[in-house]
């Protein structure tokens, strides 16, 4: 429904009802060839040989297709679809279209390389190619869903970018609550089959061509204005919301057959909740945090040492909270006595001490093996044979049937992880909103003023650093059980494997500084992308590095934007915005209250 | 100079009362053994040439920076230089350059002003009892009142930055408020406003008095301090050159001299280098030049 807004001269000049037309043909003409062979040899992972029914990377370029064809479809205004794009319909089926294209294109070049050379390719995918290449360029045809007011005459790239921009959707149309609750857990049931389709993905090219449908058809159903209709309505129904959503992850580990993929699942969890608990230290209270995974260590080292395991130098066997319990408390111990000396100083000096104690904790660790220091850690072997757990007579190491539904070893921790994590969330999001979570947002925003509004700064960064700590420690009394083995090189500052420090702090960064939802995508993301893309190995950093680059300069505030960051980076709609007024308000803090 | 004893009247408390405030920045003496008192109910102005030290006083006063030498107290005890213990004790201050939480919302800075006034610690947002509840609900009707009263309700969920510039100033009043100060130090309130906005803040600031807060000002706009004023002191290069009713400082050469530049040297009175002197004798050690 573009009636509302204005229509802009579009990227191609193609009269709007012959694009709209070439953009479903071409949509169309896509989705039938995935039905078709696009190979001739089953050498090609996924079996795309088969006519008939679509497999492997053809179910992704299908799903392209059919949304792209579905938003167009919504474009002309057919009754019964019309709710797929409250906000525009034309920018989402650009972005879908080129998700479509990407798949595809992937597809066609992977078989080519990998295959060596186009002859391998059978006529179906040339079939797909065009219609996708179509598709795109029809859709370019589509009027601009946002008028943009610039007096300047744009460039083919600002032409391009307008075109994809949308408007936010009007007030929805009231339903009864029991349809908006419905809706509600049918998002999360699509979430939950996304995130398992991406956990799941047995080979490299498939999560290549995932991550490109889904990036580009999330963007989409954002720009459609579904997703602010679904955060609307999270939002009115927050603790339903908050309860499916935990559902759904609960769910996950009865949608597998093999541990193969809970154990990925496991370890995304781990990084996730440790991340989400960074995210509380550097997103609200602003303290850049470089060693935060030696708080990980601690909880997991402690937890190794009171487990009974023989390596251990204590012959002790705490019960499980007890071992929780001690964990975080060592971890709060070693946070207050990392925090206390720095908080009193400004600036980077915490980054500097964190980063290295982070090291000296590692390093500390692999030194206490009876040979350099007393034996206490093992030194670099690590402590290993850590006991599963046992919860009254429930043992964490072996399967188990629950509703007919075989829960192997990971699933158990699994579960377990998934408790730490609501834990982590609970604290993030009541911390947060109360008076200590709005002490620690000043101080980020203003130290000064913060000071002079009576808020004692070091109190209470000290409380969001040993916060932070604890809950790292938390996560490391389960992960140490998880791994049932702790060696020193699990707690660098950066390494291929996450979780270390650095691809914490980006999992935040990334995700959404001061969300929640932010940094578990984040922490998802980092954790599958090493994991699927092992061929990539040498380049991975590199890669990382770039994403991070593009990603500053692009969307700044992460994937997730806070309601202050979107306010804070994107102030579109705002009228007369005085925006150097506190530019440099903020940053000059050399002179105290000047 | 006995300005102080001499214009105002003996009968209220005594809010504030900073004596031989001094602060110097390596070789600069930036503020020289200042005395001023605060009355309850009263409004006293701080006037003083670009670069004279009122806001390094204000910084002194509000614990931002440990004075080099003097003592400030409020209501008779004397205040540490922490300026969350001064915000505690009852001393709100706003900023010469705005100094909002600039990616909080308007209320969210409110209600950050209350921070001293509420007791909820970590645990009580973690478990939500009754207790935290009935708090939260407390502070954000007191947060809202005040914005009532600075007239911003409807732009409550708005980012403190996206606010124009006078509704900034504004706000820096309310959440200074919002800690229930017995006295008020503004920098420069006025700054930036058009003469209606200065009318408005002018107004505000007689109701801020009525509510029985105590307000020490600095301004540059000198109507807008006349007319304001119950005492206005005159600070010149870091001291305090006169101190009186608004008629009397007004009045006085040496004032309209230290705003037009003539050489500080000829103007001081000889009981004021006689001041300064024996303040100098009996608190340095090593004479700093005196450059300025
Ligand atoms: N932190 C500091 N370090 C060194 N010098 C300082 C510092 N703060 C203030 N000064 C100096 O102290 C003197 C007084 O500055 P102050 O800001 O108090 O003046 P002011 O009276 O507020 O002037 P204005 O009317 O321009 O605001 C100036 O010379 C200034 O450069
Ligand atoms: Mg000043």
């Amino acid at each position: 429904m573009t009636t509302s807004t204005h229509q802009t001269t579009p990227v191609l000049a193609i009269p709007t009802p012959v694009a709209r037309a070439a953009t479903a043909a071409g949509a169309a003409l896509t989705l039938g060839s995935t039905f078709l062979a696009w190979t001739w040899t089953s050498e090609f992972p996924g079996d795309l040989t088969v006519t008939g029914y679509p497999g492997g990377l053809q179910v992704l370029t299908l799903i392209g297709a059919a949304l792209t064809l579905l938003l167009t479809l919504s474009g002309y205004g057919i009754k019964g679809l019309r709710w797929l794009t409250p906000g525009g319909s034309n920018s989402p089926v650009r972005l879908a279209a080129l998700g479509a294209l990407g798949t595809m294109g992937f597809t066609v070049g992977a078989i080519s390389v990998e295959l060596g050379g186009v002859v391998n390719l059978e006529p179906g995918a040339w079939i797909g190619l065009v219609g996708a290449i179509i598709t795109v360029a029809a859709s370019l045809g589509l009027p601009h869903d946002q008028n943009i007011t610039d007096t300047t005459e744009p460039t083919a790239l600002e032409r391009f970018l307008n075109s994809l921009r949308a408007p936010t959707p009007g007030r929805p149309k009231e339903l009864p609550s029991w349809a908006e609750i419905l809706i509600i857990v049918a998002a999360f049931g699509i979430g939950l089959f996304v995130a398992t389709y991406g956990i799941d993905t047995a080979y490299p090219e498939l999560f290549v061509g995932y991550l490109i449908i889904t990036g580009f058809a999330v963007t989409a159903l954002f720009k459609a204005g579904l997703m602010a209709r679904l955060s609307a309505l999270t939002t009115k129904y927050r603790s339903i919301a908050v309860a499916a959503a935990f559902v759904a992850a609960a769910v996950f580990p009865f949608t597998q057959n093999t541990d193969q993929y809970t154990l990925i699942a496991v370890n995304i969890l781990i990084f996730a909740t440790v991340a989400l608990g960074l995210n509380i230290v550097v997103g609200l209270a602003g303290l850049l945090d470089l060693g935060y995974v030696a708080f990980l260590g601690v909880g997991a080292y402690t937890a190794a040492l009171v487990s009974g395991t023989t390596a251990s130098a204590f012959g002790v066997q705490f019960p499980f909270w007890a071992s929780v319990l001690t964990g975080a408390a060592v971890s709060l111990v070693f946070g207050v006595v990392i925090g206390a000396p720095t908080l009193r100083l400004r600036g980077d000096y915490l980054a500097i001490v964190t980063l290295g104690f982070g090291e000296i904790f590692r390093i500390a660790v692999g030194n206490l093996d009876g040979v350099s220091g007393p034996r206490v850690t093992n030194g670099p072997n690590g402590v290993p044979n850590i006991p599963d757990l046992n919860f009254f007579g429930y043992n964490f190491g072996e399967s188990h049937t629950i509703l007919g539904f075989e829960l192997g070893a990971y699933a158990n921790y699994y579960l377990l992880m998934l408790l730490a994590m609501i834990l982590v969330v609970l604290v993030f999001s009541r911390a947060g909103s109360s008076r200590i979570g709005r002490a620690w947002v000043a101080i980020r925003e203003d130290e000064t003023a913060a000071t002079a509004m009576g808020i004692n700064g070091f109190r209470v960064k000290l409380i969001a650093f040993a916060l932070g700590a604890t809950l790292a420690g938390i996560a490391g009394t389960v992960q140490a059980h998880v791994q049932s083995t702790v060696v020193p090189e699990m707690y660098v500052f950066a390494g291929p494997v996450p979780p270390n420090s650095a691809f914490l702090l980006a999992a935040v960064i990334l995700g959404g500084m001061g969300t929640i939802s932010g940094p578990l995508i984040g922490a998802a993301l980092l954790y599958m992308i090493p994991a699927k893309l092992q061929f990539l190995s040498d380049y991975q950093l590199l890669g990382f590095g770039l994403a991070l680059i593009l990603l500053m300069r692009f969307r700044p505030e992460g994937l997730i934007a806070n309601r202050r960051a979107k306010l804070e980076y994107h102030e579109t709609d705002q009228l007369d915005v005085p925006d150097e007024t506190l530019a440099g308000t903020t940053s000059g803090t050399t002179k105290a209250g000047a | 100079m006995n300005t102080m004893t001499t214009t105002t009247p003996e009968t209220a408390t005594t809010v504030l009362d900073a004596s031989g405030v001094t602060m110097r920045f390596g070789g600069l003496t930036a503020v020289r053994n200042v005395d001023l008192s605060v009355k309850a109910g009263e409004i006293v102005g701080l006037i003083g040439p670009n670069g004279a030290g009122k806001t390094t006083f204000f910084n002194c006063l509000t614990g931002l920076y440990v004075p080099t030498e003097g003592k400030v107290s409020y209501k008779g005890t004397v205040l540490p230089p922490k300026p969350h213990l001064v915000t505690q004790a009852g001393i709100a201050r706003t900023f010469q350059n705005i100094r909002l939480f600039a990616n909080m919302t308007v209320l969210e800075n409110v209600l950050v002003g209350r921070h001293t006034r509420t007791k909820e610690g970590l645990w009580s947002a973690l478990l939500r009892g009754p207790g935290f509840k009935k708090a939260e609900a407390a502070s954000h009707a007191r947060a809202m009142e005040l914005l009532e009263f600075i007239g911003l309700q409807d732009k409550a969920d708005h980012l403190a930055r996206n606010l124009p510039y006078g509704d900034q100033r504004k706000l820096e009043i309310a959440r200074a408020l919002a800690s229930d100060p017995g006295l008020l130090l503004l920098d420069e309130p006025t700054a930036g406003m058009n003469p209606q906005e200065t009318r408005v803040t002018e107004e505000l600031i007689f109701a801020i008095r009525d509510m029985g807060i105590a307000v020490l000002v600095i301004e540059h706009d000198m109507r807008f301090i006349f007319n304001l004023c119950d005492r206005v002191a005159c600070l010149v290069q870091g001291e305090k050159l006169v101190e009186g009713t608004p008629s009397v400082v007004q009045a006085d050469e040496r004032v309209v001299a230290a705003y037009l530049g003539t050489p500080f040297e000829g103007a001081p009175g000889a009981d004021e280098v006689a001041e300064v002197e024996a303040a100098e004798a009996h608190s340095t050690t090593r004479t700093e030049g005196e450059t300025q």
